[in-house]
């Protein structure tokens, strides 16, 4: 069956028990996202801290309310971004929006597992135009919030 | 399990669709009609003959085709009006539903007409927690537009209209009452014919939303007692693009035209014009007409099936339905526990494994069901849930279908551990 090439296990283990998960002081930044169609929804701050005059993810801390794929990705961003630069986690994050919108063309092929580390067990979801949303979710709200914290530290 | 109220397999062998085969090569186990139903292939033929045989714009020229078009879609509304007890003037074509809702919530809000008719700021619109949003978002932009006041009803725990304070609820200053005559999400039935004695006692109007009852159960327009009654064709086995307002004769005359354009009006000069009595009132453009022979032939075919049974029937699965569902752990079904006044829509929560997981893994089985809010968000809110999981039952569906529900649940609560 083809389900648990989407679920696989690091999936599966990312939504039982997700990475950073809790709302966390200070931050910069705090978004709030939903999807209308289902009505998942997710809470993200991040703070961002200088480094030699570089943006870099000091934390990302969010609050969800959503389905398996939707939990494990925003667990799996998180570890993916913090402690990163900024314009490095941006890549990553273009890297898995890409996955995503390849439409199952890449299941069978080697994805960059070096830049997406663990994201790459998504690539099954990419097959399965329902649930593309639900594994962006996290990645959106983290775009978004740290565009805004970028903002205020200008 | 057979069932005694309809031949279900002679009615499925009307159906194209269900010859399909989904993920995995299953056939296809339907459990979606609350979004949208299949379709016989008497509605299909329907659709198809009026553009082989009859298509021409009806109510123009002088033509045979022309006629023949016409016919085909006066004949329609003819169909319709028997199937509700109504009279064919009383049967105004739409898009669907909610288009018939936003209708009437704009001809009450329409400046410079009838002023009984017209809603002020000061004014009450009374709606319930359990609508959906086609019966919802129209009144909120009335009362935005207007500057009336928006009231609702509650829903109880175990998903009924709360009534207890109708007659505190229905006020002097209230001017419509819109409630659902079959929720989406639970199936429950509200007391439509109650909620109009007060409503009307105390001088406001009834509309009732049929996308859910007028599919499933018989309804007869003065039994029911609401003022205007909406649905949509492609919930009861007819094409997509056509739905009914249902309006009392008195009532569409006072009301102004909605859409307006060619086919509704009367004398058109450059300085103004004026429009047809309803319904052609509040029917602009070409008519669709082979929307309408779809529809008509999806009214036969549930005619000839008998509402009486096709509700029986349905029951019968609801019921099935939930007795098995009530058997599995962590599963806990939202609305009334009992088929009473309930129909077959059964929406269900599942500990730890949230809906969508539950429909993909039900989708891996070929087995179709929906999954999010369904357009009922405040429902889900009231009822204390983020979003759940579906199945709703129509003539086709059958008890080992109902059956592969319950056993494609247990597979997701195992899939996912907590089985």
């Amino acid at each position: 069956m083809q389900l648990e090439s989407m679920y696989q296990d690091i999936i599966l283990d990312h939504y039982r028990n997700p990475h950073h998960k809790g709302l966390r002081d200070p931050f910069d930044a705090e978004v709030h996202h939903v999807n209308p169609v289902c009505g998942d929804e997710v809470t993200l701050r991040v703070s961002l801290k200088d480094v030699n005059g570089e943006p870099v993810v000091e934390d990302v801390s969010y609050d969800s309310l959503g389905c398996s794929i939707s939990q494990a990705s925003a667990s799996v961003m998180s570890d993916l971004v913090i402690g990163k630069p900024v314009a490095e986690a941006m890549t990553i994050s273009q890297a898995f929006l890409e996955l995503m919108q390849s439409k199952g063309s890449r299941v069978d092929g080697q994805p960059d597992e070096g830049l997406l580390e663990d994201a790459v067990a998504f690539v099954g979801v990419s097959k399965y135009p329902a649930r593309i949303k639900c594994a962006l979710l996290g990645w959106m709200a983290w775009k978004d919030a740290t565009a805004q914290a970028m903002e205020v530290a200008q | 399990m057979t069932s005694v109220h309809l031949d279900v397999e002679a009615v499925r062998a009307d159906f194209p669709a269900l010859a399909r085969t989904v993920r995995n090569d299953k056939p296809l186990i339907y459990l979606d009609s609350g979004a949208t139903s299949q379709k016989p292939a008497q509605v299909l033929d329907a659709v198809r003959s009026a553009y082989e045989q009859h298509n021409a714009a009806a109510h123009r020229g002088t033509h045979l085709l022309g006629e023949e078009a016409t016919d085909l879609y006066e004949g329609a509304r003819a169909t319709v009006a028997a199937f509700l007890a109504a009279r064919p003037d009383e049967v105004v074509f739409t898009k669907n539903a909610t288009e018939a809702v936003n209708l009437v919530a704009y001809a009450l809000s329409a400046p410079g007409q009838n002023p009984e008719l017209q809603v002020r700021a000061g004014d009450e619109v009374l709606i319930t927690e359990m609508e959906h949003h086609a019966n919802l978002v129209p009144w909120q932009q009335l009362c935005e537009r207007t500057g009336a006041t928006l009231r609702w009803l509650d829903v109880t725990p175990e998903g009924r209209l709360d009534t207890d304070d109708l007659d505190t609820m229905i006020t002097e200053r209230t001017r419509i009452v819109a409630v659902t005559h079959q929720s989406n999400v639970t199936g429950t039935v509200p007391p439509v014919a109650e909620i109009a004695r007060v409503a009307h006692e105390k001088g406001a109007l009834v509309l009732a939303d049929g996308a859910q009852s007028v599919p499933h159960q018989p309804v007869d327009v003065t039994a029911l007692g609401a003022d205007f009654l909406v649905f949509s064709s492609h919930k009861m086995l007819g094409p997509y693009g056509i739905g009914v307002l249902f309006g009392r004769a008195g009532l569409l005359e006072a009301m102004p035209p909605f859409l307006t354009g060619g086919s509704m009006i009367e004398v058109v000069r450059m300085e103004g014009s004026t429009f047809l009595p309803p319904p052609q009132r509040f029917e602009p453009g070409v008519p669709a007409i082979a929307e309408a022979a779809g529809l008509a032939a999806a009214v036969d075919y549930l005619t000839a099936l008998g509402m009486d049974n096709v509700a029986a029937h349905e029951e019968s699965l609801t019921a099935h339905a939930l007795d098995a569902l009530r058997e599995i752990d962590g599963v806990r079904i939202l609305g009334p526990d009992t088929t009473k006044d309930r129909g077959g829509a059964v929406a269900f929560e599942v500990d730890g494994v949230h809906p969508h997981d539950v429909g993909q893994v039900l989708d891996e089985l070929g087995i179709a069901v929906r999954t999010g809010h369904h357009c009922a968000w405040p429902l889900h809110r009231a009822l204390g849930v983020q979003a759940s999981t579906r199945a709703s039952f129509y003539v086709y569906n059958t008890h080992d279908e109902v059956d592969a529900l319950a056993d494609g649940i247990r597979y997701a609560q195992r899939f996912f551990s907590t089985g």
